[in-house]
């Protein structure tokens, strides 16, 4: 495509070069404007309380300290680390229980072609179109019955079961090539063997986008750990939320907090969006 | 069966044996199959779907506090709802912000995803900075937005902007005026369009190069390409995109909440369905989860309504080929 792209933009000749730097400066102004938001949160961080009611918006930050942090983390009324902590926990047993569910569904769904896993595939694609959080009454009823309100077993465990991470496994999936498996079962491997030694290894790119992709719903997740999460459980974001909407707010404290609550996420995303970019791509969604 | 006393007693085994072995399938394959299957199945089966049916069992009856009610009621707790102002303006809210919400993310994702697309050397760059916002949650970005954006105060930054080029400041989310909405679309548009621009550029790269090609050689200008040959080989991937679109719009709460409540009350206006059904069964006082159950349903229903005639309407083309 790049190649007819290029040839047409030849033909076009200088009309279209300008026509490109436009495009290139349209898209350098987009982006400042989406990389806005973490700058203010940065900002909003190290300005001190004078510097964020000035009436002249000020760009730069005036108070680069690093006792913003420290102090952050020795509050114990926060109890930002906790937070941290249970946040932590949570969505890294979400991501672990929910990719390992889902993928050894998602190839079943692939590999076995019978009635009971048509039937199964239209039950997984039906919850598609009617999200868990739509149902959060009865699944909240549900939790509490079980006991499980105020732990990890009750933020994690109702909502680990992804019918969209066993749909994105099954269809990256349909595509494994069969000869590896076939082989492998000539030589006495069963089917637990061969999905575990050879499907598994050779599956690391969707797999890594499914556990991105999920982590970061686990981690930034909102109302269902405001249904289920009390003290002992706290996570970050409804720590976050609670400050915000709370009167009377320290606003530097406040993005401070945004500022250590981001940096997990984005770095996980930075490492491993080329999986999420070719696991999207390679899956689909059709 | 024959007459023999010996077979009788061999041939019942056999024919369990016959069964089990049906059970079993060629070479085991049904109990492997059982096996990966059985632990999701069972999970989607216990939170997923016997929530619903409870949550459809609670709606026929007076549970307030209460999930083992006694008191049929039977279509009163829909009746309620249904004239209950706050819900019937909260549905109509939505359904609007719906129908506006889907095509404008749609259009920007395909805008920026057809841009990138012949952008030469900086695609990877852009493609990751328009990305990012994936990764920031509802919460911090309603922070950004309320407390600096959007902040009705003077030193709110769009409101010091407006000062410095001599207009007055907007009070953006106070109520007194419907500027939140401005607040409200730009945040969810920020967050979204990324993901959604990634989703296409998934689809656009499974375009052949040459019907493009043929499209060419025929002088088809750029809009005709879009209109005849992009836009209808990318029919599978809108229909994803937008029921997505669909089912987040009804599914707003993150921002909604932390961008309008203070200290646990919501006001009337910009109130999500799904905030709304928080309020009166489990995050106020009311705690009335037969109200909260019928809502789920209502609002289950309208998804489904508006999945299936969004489907019909992307799938047009389809059938009319057919």
């Amino acid at each position: 495509m790049s190649a007819a792209t290029s040839a047409s933009r030849m033909v076009r000749g200088r009309a279209g070069r300008v026509g490109h730097i436009v495009k290139i400066v349209f898209l350098a102004l987009l982006a400042v404007l989406f990389l806005l938001p973490f700058y203010i949160i940065f900002r909003n961080a190290f300005t001190s309380d004078a510097g964020f009611v000035s009436p002249q918006w000020k760009w730069v930050p005036d108070n680069l300290s690093p006792s913003v942090i420290t102090g952050l983390f020795s509050d114990t009324d926060l109890d930002l680390a906790g937070a941290m902590m249970h946040s932590a926990i949570q969505s890294v047993g979400q991501t672990v229980l929910t990719v390992a569910v889902s993928f050894i569904a998602g190839y079943g769904l692939a590999r076995f072609q019978n009635r009971a896993a048509g039937v199964i595939l239209k039950l997984t694609v039906l919850t598609l179109m009617v999200p868990a959080a739509v149902t959060f009454v009865p699944s909240f009823i549900m939790t509490s019955e079980f006991g499980w309100i105020d732990s990890y077993r009750g933020l994690i465990i109702p909502v680990m079961f992804s019918a969209f991470a066993t749909y994105l496994f099954r269809q990256s999936l349909l595509g494994f090539p069969t000869e590896l498996e076939e082989a492998a079962e000539l030589d006495g491997a069963n089917p637990w063997t061969v999905m575990w030694r050879v499907v598994l290894p050779n599956s690391m790119g969707i797999v890594a986008a499914v556990s991105t992709i999920t982590f970061i719903g686990a981690w930034n997740a909102f109302l269902w750990p405001l249904l289920v999460a009390r003290d002992n459980t706290m996570t970050i974001q409804l720590t976050l939320s609670r400050f915000m909407t709370s009167q009377g707010v320290d606003y530097a404290q406040l993005f401070a907090g945004a500022l250590v609550a981001i940096v997990p996420v984005v770095i996980v995303f930075l490492f491993l969006q080329r999986y999420l970019v070719q696991g999207m791509t390679t899956s689909g969604l059709d | 069966m024959t007459s023999t006393p010996a077979v009788p007693t061999t041939s019942e085994p056999a024919r369990r044996r016959s069964l089990w072995a049906r059970i079993r399938g060629r070479q085991g394959r049904n109990l492997w199959f059982a096996l990966f299957v059985t632990p999701f199945v069972v999970g989607l089966l216990v939170f997923v779907y016997i929530p619903i049916v409870w949550s459809a069992y609670l709606s026929f009856f007076d549970a307030r506090a209460t999930i083992r009610p006694t008191t049929f009621v039977g279509l009163a707790n829909y009746e309620y709802l249904l004239s209950d102002p706050l819900f019937r303006n909260s549905m109509m809210t939505f359904i609007v912000f719906a129908i506006f919400i889907v095509p404008v993310t749609y259009a920007c994702s395909l805008g920026l995803a057809l841009m990138l697309d012949n952008v030469g050397r900086f695609r990877a760059f852009f493609r990751s900075v328009f990305f990012i916002p994936t990764a920031c949650s509802y919460v911090v970005a309603a922070m950004v937005w309320r407390l600096s954006f959007f902040n009705g105060a003077r030193f709110g930054l769009i409101n010091s902007l407006l000062t410095t080029l001599g207009f007055n400041g907007v009070d953006w989310l106070g109520g007194t005026n419907s500027w939140y909405w401005v607040a409200l679309v730009s945040l969810r548009l920020w967050l979204q369009v990324g993901y959604y621009m990634i989703l296409l550029i998934a689809g656009l790269n499974q375009i052949p190069v040459d019907t493009y090609e043929a499209a060419a050689i025929d002088g088809a200008s750029g809009w005709r390409r879009l209109r005849h040959i992009t836009l209808p080989q990318l029919r599978s991937t809108t229909a994803a995109v937008q029921m997505l679109l669909l089912i987040g719009a009804f599914q707003a709460f993150d921002e909604f909440y932390n961008m309008m409540s203070t200290a646990g009350s919501y006001p009337p206006y910009a109130r999500p369905p799904l905030v709304h059904l928080y309020m009166i069964s489990v995050g106020g006082s009311q705690q009335d989860l037969g109200l909260g159950g019928a809502g789920t349903m209502i609002l289950t229903a309208i998804i489904v309504v508006f999945g299936l005639a969004q489907n019909w309407w992307v799938t047009r083309a389809d059938r009319r080929q057919a």
